[in-house]
């Protein structure tokens, strides 16, 4: 990957121009000027521009990631913002927000303040999302008023599922008034026992602990039902089963603020995968059965599930390498994201590309509050340009991250990021 | 004979090999019964005995089979060594392979350990349990006592009693049994049933004295007496009351049902006292298969000669 600052004017040539936010697609050009969208359509290049050849190719809004962990402060050994930085801009992310469960946490405004403008240094926008409890204890609710004047996007205690049905409430009630999502990684912490794998015939055959689909969807349930009694915005992480699917279309009839994303690894592997004890993908929520992957496809198809997030989660080699039960959950997602899921959406399951790049552009961005019309003049350039069509497979070498865990080394994947454009930088990939 | 380089579980294990190993282990049980136990077959092979979490049958069972072969034996364990400093398990296994060993018998606390072994040596490895996963070599001693009783696994009805849950022993029980085409009920509290064990070809029930009346023989497990506490089964009188085996309800069953238990047991528990040394129980039987059964196994495994027998 070379990342260069992007020249005084810059043409990108011959693609095809796909705008979420319009939602149409045009052959044409688009000219950035001084890293400012200047115009877009049949134009024709100034002269002395750096021009891009992108025939063949899709160019799009910045993909942005809400759900990420870039574990700094703490574990700098695994990720820092410069690194994860650069994992997002391999796959095509030109925002990303980081959550709060560093060391120590992201539970003060200071902390906001910190990544904020640590993040300044880096070539992508970073969002922190801020800690819903004090140390992420479940306890009492943070500073989130100051927490969001300094930057804070939404709250969550992610990793640390929200026991404690009062405090949730009480988060709810708060972030509520303020405006801001509160996101509650849903885990009953006492139906998911020791569970280290999906509950099912494949976690009885390796002898590892089960964690049961209802552990997720029972607390899916319970928030539901809070966000709609508080009447507050709740956003839903990495809903992996087909239980949660159902509670999650029940609420979305009735109570509008409700919305929820889904992973890659949880759309492309099914619990069959884990058969080699392979820790990389130990995640949590678990990797369900094939049943759950197919309702989950199909609930980002009909608008269930409302956007794709990563979940990137990285984890030294080291604490990879110990046995299943001992291995950290998590695995990193950025860089082979739209590869795996453009495969499973659109090449194996029938879903327009364009919706496709909805889910990843103007969708979570909305869920966020951040600014979606990308392609208005200028606006700073936020753009991705994809090989729709590039057949490749993923290897170690298409890792930026300062972690590899990554069960996707070795997999097939469809469609690969060419350049990703942000913040005067051009990436070329 | 067998192509299976090592032997970590009996799921997916070719129902051949089991058949050959079981073959093998009745000539080398004619060699347990002479007054000179002991051949020259494994002669300069070196077996490391690894062990991550204690044992007592198990250990000497296979480190008597090794003896018995002639094979030079290292017992390692866990609790007085390296690891005891912190020393990681890919550092510890590749060091015992750097001096050159044949063939490492590991028991781990850990399901998918013995896999994860082989990522970190070339020596064969054999799994003498790896958690809450699988432990073949009961297994395969177990059905050798059963063909030893028998004549035959085909078409036998056995019974696994107890905590299924958790053991590893039932795994590889279940696996080994199917595949040579007996029929397998398990009977246990629900609690102890794990997630859809009915796919992998066998019946589950809650009545054990329906599972005697069926039964030609039932393999009792051992109530690990630490799962207690966490509420996954009420008390031992409970458990007693409709599980044990006790010696008023084998009165019950007038047919002789054929007793087994891999040990170690807990009398007036899953079982009783009376029923464990009663002539319908193989207990001892199994124990003396086991040394022949892990013969066998290191002597196929390792490339010994077949007319060393």
């Amino acid at each position: 990957m070379k990342i260069n600052k992007l020249s005084k004017n810059v043409f990108l040539k011959d693609g095809t121009i796909y705008d979420p936010v319009k939602q149409n697609s045009i052959k044409g050009n688009i000219l950035i000027a001084n890293g400012k969208i200047n115009r877009i359509g049949a134009i024709k290049a100034p002269r002395g521009a750096e021009i891009i050849d992108c025939s063949g190719l899709i160019i799009t809004h910045g993909f942005c990631d809400i759900h990420a962990h870039f574990r700094e402060p703490g574990r700098e050994d695994k990720e820092t913002l410069q690194t994860g930085a650069k994992a997002a801009l391999a796959g095509g992310f030109t925002r990303v927000c980081v959550m709060p469960n560093t060391n120590p946490p992201l539970d003060d405004p200071e902390s906001i303040r910190f990544i904020v403008e640590k993040a300044e240094e880096t070539p992508i926008y970073i969002h922190p999302i801020g800690a819903i409890t004090k140390g992420q204890q479940g306890k009492e609710i943070t500073e989130m008023g100051a927490m969001k004047s300094e930057g804070a996007v939404a709250f969550s205690d992610d990793g640390i599922p929200l026991q404690n049905a009062y405090v949730m409430r009480l988060a709810l009630e708060y972030a509520g008034m303020i405006n801001i999502p509160i996101i509650n990684h849903a885990e009953d912490m006492s139906l998911r026992n020791n569970g280290v794998m999906n509950e099912s015939e494949v976690s009885t055959r390796l002898g590892l602990s089960g964690n049961p689909d209802i552990a997720e969807s029972a607390m899916i349930q319970r928030d539901l039902q809070i966000a709609q009694s508080t009447n507050s915005t709740l956003h839903i992480p990495h809903v992996s089963t087909q239980k949660s699917v159902e509670e999650i279309e029940k609420y979305k009839s009735i109570f509008p603020k409700v919305t929820a994303e889904v992973t890659p690894h949880h759309l492309f592997f099914n619990d069959e995968a884990l058969i080699t004890y392979d820790t990389n993908l130990k995640v949590a929520p678990p990797i369900r059965t094939e049943n759950d992957r197919q309702a989950l496809i199909s609930a980002l198809s009909d608008g269930t599930i409302d956007c794709i997030a990563t979940d990137h989660a990285p984890h030294t080699i080291e604490e990879k390498e110990a046995p299943f039960d001992l291995a950290p959950f998590g695995m990193i997602g950025l860089e082979s994201c739209f590869g795996a899921v453009n495969k499973i959406l659109v090449q194996e399951s029938g879903m327009k590309i364009e919706a496709l790049i909805d889910l990843l552009t103007v969708k979570p961005r909305k869920i966020m509050g951040f600014k979606q019309d990308l392609f208005a003049e200028g606006t700073l350039a936020e753009i991705t340009i994809i090989d729709p069509k590039a057949s490749w497979t993923f290897s170690k070498d298409n890792i930026y991250s300062r972690s590899i865990n990554s069960p996707f080394i070795g997999q097939e994947l469809f469609g690969k990021i060419k350049y990703t454009i942000v913040k005067g930088f051009v990436a070329e990939i | 004979m067998i192509k299976e380089k090592h032997l970590l579980g009996l799921e997916g294990y070719p129902a051949e090999n089991i058949e050959t190993i079981i073959e093998t282990a009745f000539g080398f049980r004619e060699v347990l019964e002479r007054p000179i136990k002991k051949v020259p077959s494994l002669q300069g092979k070196t077996i490391v005995n690894l062990f991550y979490e204690d044992s007592t049958r198990t250990r000497i069972s296979f480190e008597l089979a090794q003896k018995r072969l002639s094979a030079d034996t290292i017992n390692f364990s866990a609790s007085s060594s390296s690891v005891k400093k912190g020393e990681s398990f890919k550092d510890t296994v590749q060091n015992l392979e750097a001096m050159k060993i044949d063939a490492i018998v590991m028991r781990h606390p850990y399901p998918g350990a013995a896999l994860h072994l082989t990522k970190f040596v070339d020596a064969v490895v054999i799994n003498a349990g790896d958690g809450t996963h699988e432990h073949p070599t009961q297994a395969i001693l177990d059905m050798m006592s059963l063909k030893e009783h028998f004549g035959r696994i085909k078409g036998l009805k056995i019974g696994i009693i107890g905590d299924i849950l958790h053991s590893r022993v039932a795994l590889s029980n279940i696996h080994g049994l199917t595949s040579l085409g007996a029929e397998v009920t398990l009977c246990g509290p629900a609690t102890l049933i794990p997630k859809d064990i009915e796919n992998l070809g066998v019946n589950v029930s809650y009545n054990i004295d329906e599972v005697m009346d069926w039964a030609d023989a039932i393999n009792v497990l051992r109530i690990q007496m630490e799962r207690m506490g966490v509420g996954l089964f009420p008390s031992t009188r409970e458990y007693r009351n409709l599980f044990g085996i006790t010696h008023e309800r084998l009165e019950q069953h007038d047919k002789k049902l054929v007793i087994m238990h891999p040990g170690p047991m807990n009398r007036g528990v899953e079982i009783d006292s009376n029923v464990a040394d009663s002539s319908q129980a193989i207990i001892l039987d199994q124990v003396l298969n086991g040394v022949a059964s892990r013969m066998a196994i290191l002597y196929l495994l390792l490339g010994g000669k077949q007319e060393a027998v």
